[in-house]
């Protein structure tokens, strides 16, 4: 970075370009980066749930429930116990 | 006592939507984010034993997929690192929101942020994790995260403040041209 450059100041988001390079984060810069993050991430929020996840755990949810109700039948056959 | 996998299936695809924000921010790609969120889910169906239930369903597949990610992609992602303009294509900013252009200039910036910090400032500034919470997802010290995070906000600030200066390359002018080239910006 050029030294004879004064530190500059860039308005928007409070940044000191300070030719020591010690960048001083004030609330400003926090609070900016903090609402680009945060903007970022609700651009996919936004999006909503895919459908392919939705069929994934459809197709995971039926194979455990066919195995549990096998296990139950199992169970029955041997113990003769209550059904839990 | 299990949970039952009606309640397991809603707290996963309730989980979907952040666990894609933070895929995409860790591989860059949507597609391979996809992939990732995608192999997260599965692992954390086979390995449900090991949730305890009354714990945070999401912080647990934050974790699931974070090791997935460094065991799985990080190699290849690093080999098409910069290959394709992913983002600007498949998400488009929302009305009333940061801008295109300066949306832009801070994804590239903090994609500029090594991976550890890159993460840790994600997890609390944008998923909604407490400190504690990151640390146990990204399996150390509490103090590690708060000084990644601090290092991270340094760090942008140091970027996107010699973004600012002209002398450094195109002038925002000219990155509003090309970016409207590349990226589809409506932006005027």
């Amino acid at each position: 970075m050029n030294k004879d450059k004064a530190p500059r100041i860039r308005s928007d988001i409070g940044v000191y370009e300070n030719p020591e390079s010690t960048v001083k984060l004030g609330t400003d810069i926090e609070a900016k980066i903090g609402l680009q993050l945060r903007a970022m991430y609700s651009q996919v929020l936004s999006q909503g749930i895919p459908d392919r996840f939705a069929k994934i755990l459809d197709r995971l949810d039926e194979t455990a429930s066919d195995q549990a109700e096998a296990a139950r039948m199992t169970d029955n056959e041997v113990s003769n116990g209550p059904i839990h | 006592m299990a949970p039952s996998t009606k309640s397991v299936r809603a707290a996963m695809l309730a989980a979907v939507p952040s666990l894609r924000a933070f895929a995409i921010s860790l591989c860059r790609n949507v597609d391979r984010a996809d992939d990732l969120v995608q192999e997260a889910l599965l692992r954390g169906w086979a390995h449900l034993d090991s949730f305890e239930p009354g714990t945070n369903m999401s912080a647990w597949l934050f974790t699931i997929l974070r090791n997935v990610f460094r065991s799985e992609y990080r190699r290849r992602w690093r080999e098409v690192e910069d290959a394709d303009g992913f983002y600007s294509e498949s998400l488009t900013s929302l009305p009333g929101q940061t801008s295109h252009l300066e949306m832009d200039e801070f994804r590239k910036a903090l994609m500029l942020l090594p991976p550890d910090q890159r993460e840790s400032l994600v997890l609390v500034g944008a998923s909604g994790f407490s400190y504690d919470e990151t640390a146990q997802i990204c399996g150390c010290a509490v103090g590690t995260i708060k000084s990644r995070v601090n290092r991270a906000r340094r760090r942008l600030a140091e970027i996107l403040s010699i973004e600012s200066v002209d002398d450094f390359g195109p002038d925002r002018e000219t990155r509003a041209v090309i970016s409207s080239a590349v990226g589809g910006s409506r932006e005027s």
